[in-house]
């Protein structure tokens, strides 16, 4: 099993300028983009179609999700920054910022659990109106994201740094291609931020 | 490097058998991650699948052909004294079309012919992500298991159609409709993965050598269907992640104000809308018919280059003409809701894009057609399976063009014409191609041929009894008779024919069809055993192959059958395009890609 190698697992393929990784994540951020472009539209449809919308803010906490975007735009630096820190060469202060992008994911999934009780606190559930229903739908799915994102931003961190002694190159694309799934769930994000708090 | 592995690996299988390096069991043939073994993972599956979703409708077609009367010996399997209900007959519908579409024809002609033939035919080694490779396989089986436990739920399986349109799938009781929701979206995320994987294989694995427009038309249908799965997939798991809140958490995504639910005012929030699941949902499934046919196509295409032993008449063409089909499949979902009230301009709209939509397929087909034309052409099995595929196809194709068009489509909306026609494009048209592509690769696969005797009987058997199940039905949905009818149009007839004495007894003349078509279902089901017979015992027992035994150009024979791990004996290189057959000058009638030939 060991014995075969798939070629450009590290260095770019010359005629695409390409590693499989990055190619890869790339056509997965593409499916991820169709998926929320599926439920955003879902959103415009059903908005379009509603005799009244309640205005984002009478309902939701613009202030806490404000300081959710902050927190998210901060991650999305130090994520950066991480991986900058692998292409010098410098596991330590990878490390350093990659606690620090776990620590905003951590704060904003918080931030979101106080958000939601206190909907839930309310007697607002999903099954209450339709705007509601699209809230919950959107923010859970985006929260499912920051979880998964955070466990392998995770993995890496604990698990898969050891190939960082074997094949250095191979583990910063690794960081690299974590670190746009990251940016992805940022920017989805910043979408869904002025759609529900704003409009 | 390779090849001193690959070679090193190989000897010892052949001479020694039990080697220390060889893998355990589990690792070789369960958790695999090889995409030989894998291809052949999704070929049993979707195989079993193919002939479970069949076994269904050979059990619907008795409640069609004898309403209400108890099926003889397998009554059993449906209980209720073997009468089959038209609750049982809803389940068996909806359950044969999400079977045989996303568990049957998507994972063989995908994930099988896909996985064991695309990274052979581009000469690599495996494909890019093995293990996302056999996790995309166990996510299937993992959604193939969900979709088979929901028969046995207390309810029984999901029963509003493979479409689930709401809200009848919304207020469905019982916990079927929730398992095909979950089973779908494992089912999506096994196709996603299986995307990613083929298109950065084709574009990132190619031997030297293989440039883009020498890659076998294969190659290039599985790249485009593989673009259509990654984008057309998310939005149906959007829309089945929005069916799911309906059903699990109350909410009305597609439940509108006021909706009444057996003479009752239904407790909901409200605000839905039924018409945005059919945009979801066909946003997915319109590319998805091109996902079921797409492969067929490019199998279809290889076997015929081969057998006619003539270049492909207007290659570059017909891989212009895909990329178009491609994007082009995108818009026209809407034309299987002209009768939504979407308004004449949509419809004007969809109906212009989905005329359009004809003319590469009619390319494609012309240029298999100019293809054969002079060729020396040899009618083995897959040829005579290629050659069914393209007047099949065609019908299939040409039916359809009245339902693209909204006026006719207003008379023949949910008839069995819309049935007919589908079937035409599938059964006889992509199926044909994934049996052209077993009997062509089998050499490939298991080192022996299959039976010709046998393919050939098992070929007219299918051909004749196909037609005779499917041709009918276009006829009846001409005289009106709908679809989803536990008994076959009788009581709808019947009723009609009360209130307007002669205008619908148009239907109740084409009803005695009903009895010809079950039976010519249960003869092509038996026409099927001749060829499980011939696989299995060609496995064991047939005639020997060499490498090459169809003496084809692409790069998949050049292995040794069948290949071993790493697949090649030594890097493939390639020197000229895919179908470079009967050149003048050259010692053999056909130029390999991957020997120096006279032409390079």
């Amino acid at each position: 099993m060991s014995t075969i190698e798939i070629p450009y697992i590290s260095s770019p393929r010359p005629d695409t300028g390409l590693v499989n990784a990055k190619l890869g994540i790339w056509l997965f951020l593409a499916s991820e983009v169709m998926l929320f472009g599926g439920l955003f539209s879902a959103y415009v449809l059903l908005r379009v179609g509603a005799e009244t919308w309640p205005e984002g803010a009478s309902i939701l906490n613009v202030p806490l999700a404000t300081l959710n975007t902050v927190v998210l735009i901060t991650s999305s630096i130090t994520m950066v920054m991480a991986w900058a820190s692998l292409v010098r060469k410098d596991i330590n202060r990878y490390r350093l910022y990659n606690y620090a992008t776990l620590a905003c994911g951590l704060t904003f999934l918080i931030v979101k659990y106080f958000e939601y009780s206190a909907k839930f606190h309310h007697g607002l559930f999903p099954s209450e109106s339709t705007f509601l229903a699209i809230y919950f739908t959107l923010t859970g799915l985006h929260g499912l994201h920051v979880i998964c994102g955070m466990l392998t931003l995770a993995y890496l961190h604990f698990i898969g740094s050891k190939m960082w002694k074997t094949e250095p190159v191979r583990y910063t694309g690794r960081v690299e291609c974590a670190g746009l799934f990251w940016h992805l769930v940022d920017l989805v994000w910043i979408f869904l931020f002025p759609t529900l708090y704003l409009m | 490097m390779a090849d001193t592995t690959t070679t090193e690996e190989k000897k010892p299988e052949v001479s020694h058998g039990e080697h220390h390096e060889e893998l355990p069991f589990w690792r070789k043939y369960i958790f695999a991650t090889d995409h030989k073994m894998i291809g052949i993972q999704y070929a049993i599956t979707g195989g079993f699948f193919l002939f479970f979703g069949f076994g269904l409708m050979m059990l619907m077609r008795w409640s069609i052909a004898y309403p209400d009367q108890p099926l003889p010996i397998l009554g059993f399997l449906i209980g209720n004294n073997g009468i089959m209900s038209p609750d049982t007959y809803n389940t068996f519908g909806a359950m044969h079309g999400t079977i045989m579409v996303f568990m049957g024809v998507v994972p063989l002609a995908f994930g099988a012919f896909g996985n064991f033939v695309l990274p052979l035919q581009i000469g690599a080694v495996d494909m890019a992500f093995p293990k996302i490779n056999a996790a995309s396989y166990w996510c299937l089986f993992v959604g193939g298991l969900i979709m088979l436990a929901s028969f046995f739920l207390p309810d029984g399986a999901a029963k509003s159609g493979w479409t689930s349109y709401v809200p009848l799938a919304d207020i469905d009781i019982g916990l079927g409709q929730t398992f095909w929701l979950i089973g779908m979206i494992f089912l999506i995320t096994s196709s996603l993965l299986g995307a990613i994987n083929f298109i950065t294989t084709a574009i990132q694995l190619r031997a030297p050598g293989m440039t883009f427009m020498r890659l076998p038309f294969f190659v290039w249908t599985q790249l485009v269907t593989a673009l259509l799965l990654l984008l057309a997939f998310p939005p149906l798991e959007a829309a089945a992640l929005l069916q799911l809140m309906d059903r699990v958490a109350d909410t009305s995504f597609f439940l509108p104000t006021g909706l009444v639910i057996s003479g009752e005012v239904a407790d909901i929030s409200g605000g839905g809308s039924p018409i945005l699941w059919q945009h979801l949902f066909w946003f997915l499934a319109h590319p998805e018919v091109y996902v079921l046919i797409l492969p067929a196509m490019g199998i279809v295409t290889e076997v015929i280059a081969n057998n006619a032993r003539k270049p492909l008449f207007g290659y570059k063409s017909m891989v212009y003409s895909l990329i178009f089909l491609g994007f082009m499949s995108f818009s026209v979902w809407a034309h299987h809701m002209f009768i939504t009230g979407m308004g004449t301009t949509l419809n004007a709209f969809f109906q212009t894009t989905t005329m359009i939509i004809s003319i590469p397929s009619v390319i494609i087909l012309s240029c298999l057609f100019i293809t054969l034309w002079g060729g020396s052409l040899r009618f083995n099995t897959p040829m005579l399976f290629a050659l069914g595929f393209l007047p099949m196809f065609g019908i299939g194709g040409l039916t359809g063009l009245p339902l693209g068009l909204s006026a006719a489509d207003i008379h023949l909306h949910d008839t069995l014409y819309v049935i007919g026609h589908f079937h035409y494009v599938v059964a006889p048209g992509t199926l044909f191609g994934l049996f052209a592509g077993i009997y062509y690769w089998f050499p490939k696969v298991s080192g022996r041929m299959m039976n010709e005797t046998l393919g050939k009987l098992h070929f007219w058997g299918t051909l004749i009894f196909m037609n005779l199940v499917f041709f009918p039905m276009l006829i009846q949905g001409m005289a009106g008779i709908n679809r989803r009818l536990h008994d076959g149009g009788a009581s709808y007839a019947d009723a009609t024919a009360i209130i307007e004495p002669g205008f619908y007894s148009h239907a109740a003349n084409y009803l005695y069809l009903n009895k010809w078509m079950s039976m010519s279902a249960w003869a092509l089901g038996l026409v099927q055993i001749l060829f499980l017979v011939n696989l299995i015992w060609s496995i064991k027992k047939g005639k020997k192959a060499d490498r090459n035994p169809w003496g084809a150009t692409t790069v998949e024979w050049a292995a040794p059958s069948p290949p071993g791990h790493g697949n090649f004996d030594s890097p493939v290189e390639v020197y000229n395009g895919p179908y470079e057959y009967s050149v003048p000058g050259a010692s053999k009638d056909f130029s390999p890609q991957f020997e120096k030939g006279p032409s390079t």
